[in-house]
């Protein structure tokens, strides 16, 4: 007999991942970038 | 093309494009998630599962399409020496990797309720599941060949080596009967019901933009790190080089 599952929780915990994931990858790469254009500010003035 | 190797001309129109292609990005997939959840009838096999296409396929797709951004970097890189492509090949590198373990979860937590198993080795989710390892080994190339100074030049063939893997992902459904279903998009000939096409179509075009964005963050980053170190070795020799002369 097929197991019956409710997808709803399966639904949601993939939305949260997806989008989670996507925020993450931005807001990390906007960090990383941030920084880098001060280290190389800070090294014009060194 | 050879145009956009001055870093200086790069950066000009990569400081406005990054938030003009995030900020699109994040509109069109907000209002193509929305969409796709206020309208989509339940399937009548999968019901609700169905959601779940609008976070499966898209990274599934830019997967695929940022080794292919790899490959053809490297191409560029190796025979060309575009001084840009090299950092346009390790900078599609994060966002390719994170797309393709989200396509992988997202699968997984789609096929429990469906297929009733989290996972079967089956050549698509196995050589989707490579392509993930595949952008590790090249992320720690890469990375090696940044800190020890090298050409990055074994990860270029690295990264053009490995594309052998994107066909076999795409046709590995077409060729062989698996328990992932055939392709239900392509062009001009679509087996998907319009009211799921639309709102996939405008997910599958807003991530696009989010990882052209993302790219360009990470291009600016290494471009920003390379010339800080470039700067503070020329300071450190002709410090060097005073303290000779006295």
């Amino acid at each position: 007999m097929r197991e019956i599952i409710d997808p709803l929780p399966f639904v949601i915990a993939a939305y949260a991942i997806g989008i989670g994931g996507t925020a993450a990858m931005i807001v990390w790469s906007w960090i990383l970038m941030r920084r880098a254009e001060m280290r190389r500010e800070k090294s014009r003035e060194l | 093309m050879h145009g956009f190797a001055n870093p200086a001309r790069f950066l000009r129109i990569a400081r406005w494009l990054t938030p003009l292609l995030l900020l699109c990005g994040i509109a069109v997939t907000a209002g193509a998630l929305a969409l796709g959840l206020l309208t989509f009838p339940p399937e009548w096999i999968q019901k609700d599962a169905v959601y779940i296409i609008l976070v499966h396929v898209p990274p599934a797709w830019l997967g695929m399409a940022g080794w292919m951004a790899i490959a053809v970097a490297s191409l560029v890189e190796l025979v060309w020496r575009h001084p840009l492509a090299g950092i346009a090949a390790r900078a599609a590198a994060l966002p390719g990797a994170v797309f393709t373990a989200i396509c992988l979860i997202t699968g997984s937590l789609w096929g429990r309720p469906t297929w009733g198993a989290w996972w079967v080795w089956d050549l698509r989710l196995t050589s989707m599941l490579l392509l993930l390892f595949l952008y590790f080994g090249y992320m720690a190339l890469a990375g090696a060949a940044q800190r020890d100074g090298g050409s990055g030049r074994v990860a270029a063939i690295f990264g053009m080596l490995g594309a052998i893997n994107i066909p076999i992902i795409h046709y590995s459904v077409i060729w062989l009967n698996l328990q992932h279903q055939r392709p239900s998009l392509s062009m001009g000939n679509s087996a998907i019901d319009t009211v799921y096409l639309w709102p996939l179509l405008g997910a599958m075009v807003g991530f696009s933009l989010i990882f052209g964005g993302v790219v360009l963050l990470r291009m600016r980053a290494i471009l920003a790190d390379q010339q800080a170190n470039a700067r503070l070795r020329r300071k450190a020799m002709a410090g060097v080089g005073a303290g000779a002369a006295s």
